[in-house]
Formats: C-alpha cells, structure tokens, sequence
C-alpha cells in the first residue's frame, strides 16, 4: 500500500498531521483527574485555579508537548541510523546513545546522590554524546575506510560495554534499582515545561538538519561507493548524520530517558506508507512517532490506574500487534 | 582457496571447509580455553594451588579442597562451559541465517522470551507474604518453555510462504519488544524483591549451579552442538542466498527451520539455568570472525571455545573481584569482550 505519487503522499502527511493533533487533544483531556473537554476548553478561556484547570494547564500539556517531540526526534533518528547502518535492526540506540545515558544517570545516581529530573536531562544528554562520540573515534580510527559494517559493530560493543557497568552498578547496588527502573523504561511522566524548553532548541536543529540533508540521505542509501561516485562527501556526512542523532536521540533520552521500540520500529512503519524516499519518509516517521507515543503515553495512565506504566513499555504493546500485521502484509522484499 | 583443503566423510554426506591457518589458530584458543577452565577452579573466595586442583580432579586431595572444588565450583564452571559455548554457537549459526551482523538470540526473541517467562513465573507463584508458593527449582524449567515458546511464535508469524531473513529478524525484533516490556512491567509493578531476582536472570548468572542442572544440560547441549557442526555446510550453502542456495540444491526452507530449532533449544537450554547471560551470542561469533576467518567448518568451534572462555571468564570476575559480593557473570561478559573486540575492531580492517 505504499503511496506513489506526491499528490497522495501529501495527503498522507495531512492525515498524518491532523491524527497527531488529535492525539495531543485526547493527551491533554483524559487521564486520572476527571476533566472533560468542557472543562479543557473553560482552563484557556477562564482559568479559575481550580484543580482541574491546574492540571491541564501544568501537568498535561507539557505531558502532550514532550511526548510529541520526543516520539517524533526517536523515529526521526531511526530513520537516519537506519540508512547510516544500512540495517534494518539499527536504532539510535546502535549509537550507544541509550546504553551511554542510563549508565551516566545510574552513575550520577548511585556516585554523587543525584535524584531529581531536571539534572538527569544534562547527565544523560552527556552520556549519550560521550558514548556517541566513541562509536565515531573508534569507526573513524584505524586504516580503511567507515563502512557502515564497521560503525555497526563499534555501537554495538560500546552499547554492550556501557549496559554491562550500568546491570554491574547496580547489581552491586540493590537500594537503588527501584528508584532508578522506572527512568530507565523510560517515561514522560513528571517532566516540567523547563526541562522541554531546555532541550528544544537542540531537537530543533536536529528536525531541520534532518529536513535539509534528507535529500543526500537518499544518495547515502544507495551505498558508500555509489554515493562516492555521485559526488556525495562521504566522510563529512556521516559525522553530520552523527551529530544530527546525538542532538535528537540525546535530547529525547534527556527528557524521557531510554524508550525502546520507537526508534527501531517506527521508520518501518512510514517506510510501508511512504516508500523509501527521505524527503516524504523523515517527515511521516516523525508524525507517526509522535502519534504513536502520545496514544501510548495515554494508555499508560489507564492500564493500571491510579498508577502508571513506564510509556517505554506501551509503546511496544501497542506497536507490535500493528507492526506485525505490517510486515506479513507486505509482500517479499 | 590455496590454503583451504577440503574434508570429505561418510560417501560425502558429511563435509568441511577448512583453512589451514585457520585450524592452527583454533588449536591456540582451544588450549587457551581449557587452561582457563583449569584455573577458574583456583579462584574464588580462597586461592587454591592449581597443583591441588589436578590432585582433586583425580581424587587425591584433601577432604575440603575436595569439597570446595569438586561441589563448589566444579558445577558453575561446568554450566559457564556449556552456556557460553550454547549461546555463542547459536549466534554464530543466526548471525548465518539472517545474514545480519546484528543478529543474535537476543535480536530473534528467544532470550526475551525467556526472560518475560522467568519474571512472570516469580509474579505468579507468589503469595501475599512475596514468598514463592512452589519451590524455586522450578524456574529453569519456566525459562526453558518460554524461550522455545517464543522461539516458535516468531517463526509462525514470519511464515508467508517461506520465511525470508528479513522478515524474521523484523518479526523478531518486535516480538523481542513486547516480551521485555511485558517484563518491565511486572517487575515494576511487583514488589523490589521480585524486580531484583528477575534482574539477577536477566543479567545471567551460573551462582546457583549445582551437579543435578550439569547433569541435564551438559547430554543436552553436546549433543545439539554436534548436530551443529555436523551440517555447518549447509550454513555456508545459505549464507550465500536464497536463489544460490536453492539453485545448488538446498531445501532453503527446510533447512531455515531445522537450523532456527536448532538455535532455539541451543539457546533455550543455556537460559533456563544461566539466565539470559548477554552479549556472547551477539559477539563471540564475530570475534571468532576476526581470528579465524568466515567459513563455518572453523567458525562454529572457534565460536563455541571464545563463547565459553567469556563466560568462564566473567565468571571468575564476577565472584573475585568484589568478594565476598557476587557479581552475576553476565555483566563482566561484555565489560571483557567489548574491549577486546574494539581492540580487533581497530587494529586488523578486515571487511
């Protein structure tokens, strides 16, 4: 069912845009706190200070807004990874962006007795680049050239490495497992407007660089040494695609800490609607990232209310049952 | 293909590829691996000689030497052995069928599987008081079925006429999702207790190992690594893709699915008393790549002997290093290899 032609795919991305709204509205209006859409639209026009208006004001639109950057920055650095590594199995977190983050904040946690929210962003968005950026220095080292095998092979050993001193911490340190599971399933639960507004600027940067390189992405695809032959600086665009993950991956992991799935799952899913050109494909993984983390960021709050799933563990039981479906609809590839 | 000789058996049902180069080097690991497993018998909370260790293998040492060597620490290093070897085995022959240097039994599920069935297990059998209702024994079995359940479901819903690499691994790897979230969430939603023994077998462990579990899981996996080695030529056959493979003869399907049950019973029988010890599956098989080359006659066993002296590794680490603490192995088994791979990574560019 793969779109052909513009006319439709830019329909798509209109549906796309519109069920993202939706999904940021039925965010802000259902939850534990018993509002209605009466009561959402009454918090804008009149705010009364009021528990409900509160909420909505303080509590559940950050709760939209985040879940929408951080969804669409995941699916958006998948997409990259994915193409970058040239495997389908690539995620940000083949970058050891995740593996790097939840070892910086167990770290931080169990070293320097750090515990609220706001300081986890800046140590995990530290570790995800530091450990980002030895997958580079070690892809980049040696005599031959960065093949995408090699890069592969290098994230996968640091991510390997950084997991195993995090289970090590905190195998060695079993008071703080509770405390420090829920982050590291990753959630947007709790996060104020600052820690967003902090981050956003990076992710910004991140969406636009994604935009403006998205049609050299397309020749990156082909294979280093068609893109080579095509005129494509090989070298430098790796280390942008690089930093461009660092900048979105790493922010979203700030915020949210490590959720699963998006990054690795998403792009096949705008890859069955859109095709694979970059130019419609970061676009509609972006859209359908944000789409599905706000939906599973809801049904978080209601599977066993009054307490809450990590959303890094519904986003994988709301996407499998639809990915699955996906994958045996579409034909041999 | 000068330094390949080729060993034909059996009226050539059975065959090999083999490099010389190859098999000296994994004579070198081989050694290596039994001197290690030698020494792992030394180390623990007290050094014994390893003079001593030999004397007790044959029955002439003291009572506690004997004691501490032969029921101590014979059976862990024993489980070590054959985990290690199992699960590096199984991602070598995966890493073929998949064609997808990412691949491993963590990738396709089974280890996934393993885990949601061990954490639902504790979740289940326990009463109000969070003490177990049915005795603890009975958690290896719980991993060994929910592995091969998974294992299975995954290749049911891969199947469409065949089932092609890619679908598997993309089948996979959300299956592989939903089973670590349903895990997630009962740990997080049960007591701490539960959350850290479900930890524990996630990270992987031979602590607890006792002569009884040898007993059942050293038969076992001998057995399914010879049947492993013995068709190692129809690996090679399907790395070399569908088309070619079937052109030069090869049931592609029929033998996908032989080698996929093989992988899963590898893998599940090295969980269930191990635990989902990580990282060995994913890249013993290419460390071994980068000293012995990739044909699968030398791969498998230079797989099997890096898998095990990982593991066997990891585990002296993992009870000398912070004794009396115990570390579950599973943790030191990357925190040893990764390093060592990047060296590999970095020193010989090979393709």
């Amino acid at each position: 069912m793969i779109l052909k032609n513009n006319y439709s795919k830019m329909i798509a991305l209109l549906v796309g845009v519109i069920l993202l709204l939706l999904s940021m509205g039925i965010s802000i209006v259902y939850g534990y706190a018993n509002t209605s859409i009466q009561t959402t639209y009454e918090s804008f026009r009149q705010f009364n200070n009021s528990n409900e208006h509160l909420i909505i004001q303080n509590v559940r639109i950050p709760r939209a807004l985040i879940a929408s950057c951080v969804g669409a920055s995941l699916a958006i650095t998948g997409v990259l990874m994915q193409t970058l590594t040239k495997n389908p199995l690539a995620s940000p977190g083949i970058l050891g962006i995740n593996a790097g983050a939840g070892f910086a904040v167990v770290f931080a946690m169990i070293f320097f007795h750090i515990s609220s929210l706001q300081s986890f962003a800046w140590i995990a968005f530290l570790g995800a680049a530091i450990a980002a950026l030895s997958v580079y220095g070690i892809s980049f080292s040696g005599r031959d050239a960065v093949t995408p095998v090699k890069i592969t092979l290098a994230g996968a050993a640091i991510s390997a490495l950084f997991a195993s001193f995090t289970q090590g911490l905190l195998a060695t340190n079993e008071a703080e497992l509770d405390q420090v599971l829920f982050w590291l399933a990753g959630s947007v639960q709790g996060r104020k407007l600052e820690i967003l507004l902090s981050v956003l600027p990076y992710l910004v940067i991140g969406w636009i660089a994604a935009l403006i390189i998205s049609p050299k992405m397309n020749i990156l695809a082909l294979g280093d040494d068609v893109a080579r032959g095509l005129g494509l600086r090989l070298g430098l665009m790796k280390i942008l695609v690089g930093l461009i993950v660092i900048f979105l991956a790493g922010g979203a992991v700030a915020i949210a800490g490590p959720i699963g799935f998006i990054g690795i799952v998403v792009p096949h899913f705008a890859r069955k609607f859109v095709g694979t050109d970059h130019r419609w494909l970061i676009p509609m993984a972006a859209l359908l990232g944000g789409i599905l983390l706000l939906l599973a960021d809801v049904a978080a709050r209601y599977i066993i209310m009054p307490q809450e799933v990590p959303v890094g563990v519904m986003t994988a039981m709301i996407g499998t049952p639809f990915f699955i479906y996906l994958a045996r609809k579409g034909g041999k590839k | 293909m000068k330094h390949v000789k080729t060993i034909r058996l059996l009226q050539q049902k059975i065959s090999f590829l083999i490099d010389v180069q190859a098999i000296k080097k994994l004579t070198v690991i081989c050694i290596l691996t039994l001197a290690v497993f030698f020494l792992s018998a030394s180390f623990g909370d007290s050094f014994i000689n390893p003079f001593k260790v030999l004397q007790a293998f044959f029955g002439y040492g003291s009572d506690f030497d004997q004691l501490i060597i032969i029921d101590f620490r014979m059976p862990r290093i024993f489980m070590a052995l054959f985990a290690g070897m199992a699960l590096a085995v199984a991602g070598a022959v995966l890493q073929g069928i998949i064609k997808n240097p990412l691949a491993s039994p963590d990738i396709i599920g089974i280890s996934a599987g393993g885990g949601a069935a061990v954490v639902g297990f504790l979740a289940i059998f326990s009463d109000s008081n969070h003490s177990l209702t049915v005795s603890i024994e009975w958690l290896p079995l719980a991993g060994f079925i929910g592995a091969t359940i998974v294992g299975c479901i995954v290749y049911l819903f891969a199947w469409k006429d065949g089932v092609t690499p890619n679908r598997l691994v993309l089948i996979g790897i959300s299956v592989s999702a939903f089973m670590q979230a349903i895990t997630t969430m009962l740990m997080i939603i049960g007591p701490i207790y539960q959350a850290s023994e479900a930890n524990k077998w996630i990270t992987g462990s031979v602590k607890s190992s006792d002569w009884d579990q040898v007993q059942i899981v050293v038969p076992l996996i001998i057995v399914l690594l010879l049947i492993t080695f013995f068709i190692t030529r129809q690996l090679n056959v399907q790395e070399l893709g569908d088309d070619t493979a079937s052109s030069l003869g090869q049931p592609v399907q029929k033998t996908r699915l032989y080698l996929i049950l093989l992988c899963s019973s590898l893998v599940a029988s090295a969980i269930a008393f191990a635990g989902a010890i990580g990282f060995v599956g994913l890249m013993a098989p290419h460390i071994a790549r980068r000293i012995v080359g990739s044909s699968f006659g030398v791969l498998i066993p230079a797989s099997a002997a890096i898998g095990a002296l990982l593991v066997m590794v990891a585990d002296i680490i993992g009870r000398t290093a912070f004794s009396p603490l115990e570390v579950p192995a599973g943790v030191f088994t990357a925190a040893i290899g990764a390093p060592y791979f990047i060296y590999l990574l970095f020193r010989n560019p090979k393709k």
